[in-house]
This record gives C-alpha cells, structure tokens and sequence, in this order.
C-alpha cells in the first residue's frame, strides 16, 4: 500500500498539537523530525498547533492529549499520542515501513 | 472571645432542579467540584444534563458540557426528550460542548508520554466562550477507557479539576461505579474530587427497578442524609422525592367536611376534617368503593372538585356501580367537579405514579382526592417503595389543603389486617374498618370508626346495610364480641349485662385493653 499514486503527490501531509512551548513539546518535535527526516525523505508538510493558542483547532480536531500526532495524508486517518520517543510505534501509526518507506526516487530536501 | 472569627461558609448554588436542591439543602456547594457516582443506567448523564438546562433556562447561567462517552451530537438528541433544546441553547451562546468521546474510526497508538493539555485547553476555551458558570464532565470512567496509561489519566484529570476550581466554576463530574453498593468509584477516581460525592443507585428489588440520589457528603456544608427515590420523566427529567423535607410542615385544619353520609358523619364526630388522611379497610366487597363513591358525591354536593385514582375497576364500572347507588359521576365530570384517573397500577413504578398524581392534583387544584385501593399499588413495588410513595401522598395531599381518602384490601375475608395498613396505619389521620360479620347463618357488614385524630367518635362497631341509595347505618353489634378480629362470639343476654356493669365501674380501661387483645 506503500505505492498508492506515486511521484511528488504521495507526501505526507501531518500535524502536530502540542499545549505550549514546553520540554516535552520541544522532545515531541525533535523527534518526529527526525523520523520524518530519516523515514519520510523530506515527503512531508508537517504542521505545528499549540492548543493554548489554538484551542478551537484542537475542538474541530477532537484532541485530548498533547502531543498528538495526525496523518492526515494518505489516508486513512491515524493517530499517535506522546513524545513520540519509541519510534517504531510513530512508524506503525504513519503506516510506514523503514524499508519500504520511498515511494519511487526523492528530492533531498523539501 | 468576641474578635472570633468563622470562615467564610460554602455557598450553595441552586442547581434549579427543585426536589434536589431540597436534599442538598440549597444545591450544590459552589464553586467546587461534585462526585457524581452510579452504576450503568442510573441517571448519570441525565443529572449532568439537567445541571445544565436548569442553570441555563432558570438561573440564566450558561454551561459547558465535556462528554468522554455519547457524542455531543446523540446527547443533543436523546435530551430533547426531555424538552431541553440544547442546540438552541448552543446558537444562543449559552451552551458550548467539549466532544472527547472517543472515534471508534480512528486509531490511535501510544508512543511516549503525554498529558491532556489539549483536552484542558478546550475546556477552559469552552468556559471562555460562553461565560460559563457550570461544568458537567460524564463520565471520568470513559477517559481510561481511552487511555492505557492509567496513572497518567488520574494525574491530568486531576490537574483538570484543580482548573475547573481555578475557573470559578461550579462542576459535576460523574464517574461509573460496578456496585449498587460497594466502593464509590472505579479507577479511584474519588481521591482527587473527594470534597463532594452524590450516588445515584439503580437497585433491582423484587424485580422492580428502584432509583435513588444520596449525598454522602458535602465538605464543609450541610445536606440531607440518606437515599431518596427519584425518577426520570420525559418532558422534566430527574425528579426526586424529598421525603423527609416535607413531611412535618403540614399544617392541620378543623374544618370538617362531609364524608358524604351524614350517619357516619355522625359517627366521626360530625365529618372527616380537611387537610386529613381517611384510611378505609376492608375485605373485597365490604363497601369500600361505595365509601369512596359517597365521599365523592359528598364534595361535589358541595361544589368541591373531586379526583379519584381508580386502579381496581374499570371506569364504566366505577360508573355504574355509582349509577347503582344514585350518584352520577357523569354529570359530575361533565360540571368539572369530578376527574378520574383510572388506569393499571403496573404501568408505571410508584415513584412514576406518585409525581404524575402530584402534577394532576396540581392542575386540577382539586378538593378531596380518593385513591382505590392502595393495595392495588402495593403490587407495583418494594415494600420500601410503597412506603416512600404512601408517605409522599399523604404529605403532599395535606399540603394541598385536600381531603384524601385511600382505601386498603384486607387479605381475609374476615377480619385481619392487611400489609398495607401496618404500614400506613400510622401516617393516616384516622381509620375507618369495614368488616363482614358472620351471625345466624348470614353475614352482615359492620363498620367502626378506629381512629379519628383530634377528635371525639363513636367507638361502636355498627351494622350497616347497603342498597339503592347506598349505605345505611344501623344499630351497634350489642350481643356479639370479636367482631373486628374476625371471630365473632355470640354473647348471652346474661353475660352482656355482667360485662357492661364491670365496664362501668371500671372506666373502660378493661374494655380498651381487650379490644386489643
């Protein structure tokens, strides 16, 4: 399912809530970009909310906790909550494989 | 001594649900959060609604309702059953919700740590939004079940409470319990919002259900101990019955009104009073409906409104049987003096009975009420749940300024008692018995006045006959004793003349003593 359309569209389109501007926040960010750094070849637009500035975006989005991550893109929709400090876990729920994450050739930077 | 100085006391918030701001002697403590714990079904969710409808529709206090189980979209539904129009209330500005239930199409994976900052931020935003004063959260249960890191939930949640205390709003946060009777809470939920703490039970008694409310306790403030019945009807929601508040404050009056029959008037000391309880027993077919048919055409001789809540006959019955003996009920309900309410007592629980008769007495303001026979609604519950509904009746039939007349079926056809009158005898103001006396090889009905509070009557157990024009009273039983206890002896002349001499001398307390025994 790795290979849905392939070329420049098939990115991930990902959100991150986050309550502030706090060391847990600070870790939830440094790791995701990480992964997607190392997993996703550049593949992606992530988004950062602060739900203590944004609290009507996180009522649309019916969030709890904080951190959470959305794949919004592809579909379907999934949800990782936490530092995202285990990252296997953050790879099962982008429905990413670490071998079969490139969907066809990559640019090095976005 | 006199520089002493008190805190400031918890003021209580009127919640506007009446019945409950009457255990809680004033509503709930403001300003704090309350525990609001019960079994699956027990009413929770429609409590923490109604906190709000009450706050927004009759104190203008606008609220925010956080669901962790039903969406915000089924509660808006299921509460319009309830009359309470919470999208309207959501356009006005006066009601926001916080949607956390969970979405059973999205997954969800745990990596890491977290905390329920953002669930803390959409409360507080809600708050914001609408100016709220009130807060229902239903139910805590439901955020583990969303959760695996149960520590983490107890800490956020607490922390969220800490907030809702910060925001100067007065919550209600209910919580599951799996016991009718047994810890308050699962999930130790009640450490961190242990100042207040409500149950509400939902108990299976002799295969009725029966729902209470009990306040276990309110810190640093006052309420009524003990569970009360409640229960929840469409178009109102959770109604409880205040039992103990309202059972001494009725007032007594000495007026007298006609029982309809002007022998056993006479026989009452010159009619029943207003404002009181008539028990009337009797075995099937001792004239009990014709007591309560006389009582009725005796109020509406008088122009009084008449109500009676018929649940042994059917109407066309209780019709004719009063057609039989000259009064027509017809013409009576047609001149608005006589309403009848009949129906089977099984279709609804007793404490449904007893509110949907309060709400009829008060529309129809009526003057005497007669029920037949509380025996009938003795089959529909507990015998708790009689006893709540018998003491709810009465207390709130002489609030009303009204003369109730309730009947019992004894269970023998011969004297007795029934289990109705142990346990009313006491809250009835007085007691008529109807028996039937077996004597030469017919029977004969007796009557006797056995208790008329605040009042002279004849202690006499009389005869009475009943044909056309209904109940005739004749003489006293003079030759016979053990009337009452269902064993008449037939007394000599001889005998009969020794045992009212030795009554004489000794001022009938001999007489009294035996009539006991």
């Amino acid at each position: 399912m790795s290979e849905m359309t392939g070329g420049p569209l098939s990115h991930y389109v990902l959100r991150l809530y986050i309550t502030g501007k706090t060391s847990k926040s600070e870790v939830a960010i440094a790791n995701l970009r990480r992964i997607c750094n190392e997993e996703l070849r550049g593949q992606y637009e992530l988004q950062i909310i602060d739900v203590l500035e944004h609290p009507q975006v996180a009522e649309d989005d019916k969030i709890l906790a904080t951190p959470t991550l959305i794949k919004r893109l592809p579909p379907p929709l999934r949800r990782v909550i936490g530092d995202l400090s285990d990252k296997h876990k953050v790879l099962l729920g982008l429905e990413v494989r670490p071998d079969a994450a490139t969907p066809g050739p990559a640019p090095d930077q976005p | 001594m006199s520089e002493q100085v008190f805190p400031t006391p918890v003021r209580k918030l009127p919640t506007g649900i009446a019945s409950f701001d009457v255990i809680a002697k004033g509503g709930l403590p403001e300003h704090r959060t309350t525990l609001l714990s019960g079994t699956a079904g027990s009413g929770k969710t429609v409590f923490a609604a109604q906190f709000l409808a009450a706050g927004i529709r009759d104190a203008g206090e606008p609220g925010v309702f956080v669901t962790f189980e039903e969406s915000a979209s089924d509660i808006r539904t299921n509460m319009r059953s309830f009359g309470w129009d919470m999208e309207g209330w959501e356009r006005d500005g006066k009601l926001a919700f916080v949607d956390a239930s969970p979405d059973p199409d999205i997954e969800v994976i745990e990596s890491g740590s977290f905390d329920l900052g953002a669930l803390l931020a959409r409360v507080q935003n809600a708050v914001r939004k609408v100016n709220a004063s009130r807060v229902s959260v239903d139910s805590l249960g439901a955020v583990f079940s969303q959760f695996s890191d149960q520590s983490i939930v107890r800490r956020e949640l607490f922390r969220i409470a800490s907030a809702l205390k910060g925001m100067g709003v007065t919550a209600v946060m209910t919580a599951e319990r799996t016991n009718d009777y047994g810890p308050v809470a699962r999930f130790g939920v009640e450490e961190f919002i242990a100042d207040n703490v409500m149950i509400l039970r939902n108990v299976l008694e002799d295969e009725n259900r029966r729902r209470t409310i009990e306040i276990l306790k309110f810190r640093g403030t006052d309420h009524q101990k003990g569970e009360f019945p409640f229960t929840i009807i469409p178009g109102s929601g959770l109604v409880v019955i205040p039992l103990s508040a309202i059972q001494l404050r009725q007032k007594s009056s000495d007026v007298r009104v006609s029982s309809g029959n002007a022998e056993l008037d006479t026989m009452c000391g010159g009619g029943f009073f207003r404002d009181s309880i008539i028990l009337v027993s009797g075995a099937t077919g001792t004239g009990k409906t014709l007591t309560v048919t006389q009582f009725l055409a005796g109020g509406a001789a008088h122009g009084e409104r008449c109500l009676l809540l018929a649940f042994e006959e059917s109407r066309e019955q209780l019709f004719r049987n009063a057609i039989g003996w000259g009064i027509d009920f017809e013409r009576m309900e047609r001149e608005g003096l006589l309403r009848v309410v009949c129906d089977y007592p099984e279709v609804a629980g007793l404490e449904d009975w007893l509110v949907s008769i309060q709400s009829i007495v008060r529309e129809f303001k009526p003057q005497r009420v007669a029920l037949d026979s509380l025996s009938a609604l003795e089959r529909g519950g507990t015998v708790k749940a009689f006893r709540e509904f018998v003491i709810g009746m009465t207390s709130f039939i002489k609030q009303q300024e009204v003369t109730g007349l309730f009947t019992s079926t004894t269970a023998t056809l011969m004297g007795g008692s029934s289990i109705t009158e142990t346990h009313i005898s006491t809250l009835t103001d007085s007691i008529i018995l109807l028996r039937y006396v077996e004597m030469f090889g017919e029977m004969k009905r007796g009557i006797t006045v056995l208790k008329m509070r605040g009042s002279l009557h004849d202690k006499g157990i009389r005869e009475f006959m009943i044909d056309k024009r209904g109940m005739h009273l004749g003489r006293r039983f003079r030759n016979v004793t053990g009337v009452l206890a269902g064993t008449p002896v037939h007394v000599s002349p001889g005998d009969l003349e020794r045992a009212w001499s030795e009554h004489e001398g000794d001022a009938g307390k001999r007489r009294r003593s035996s009539d006991r025994g």
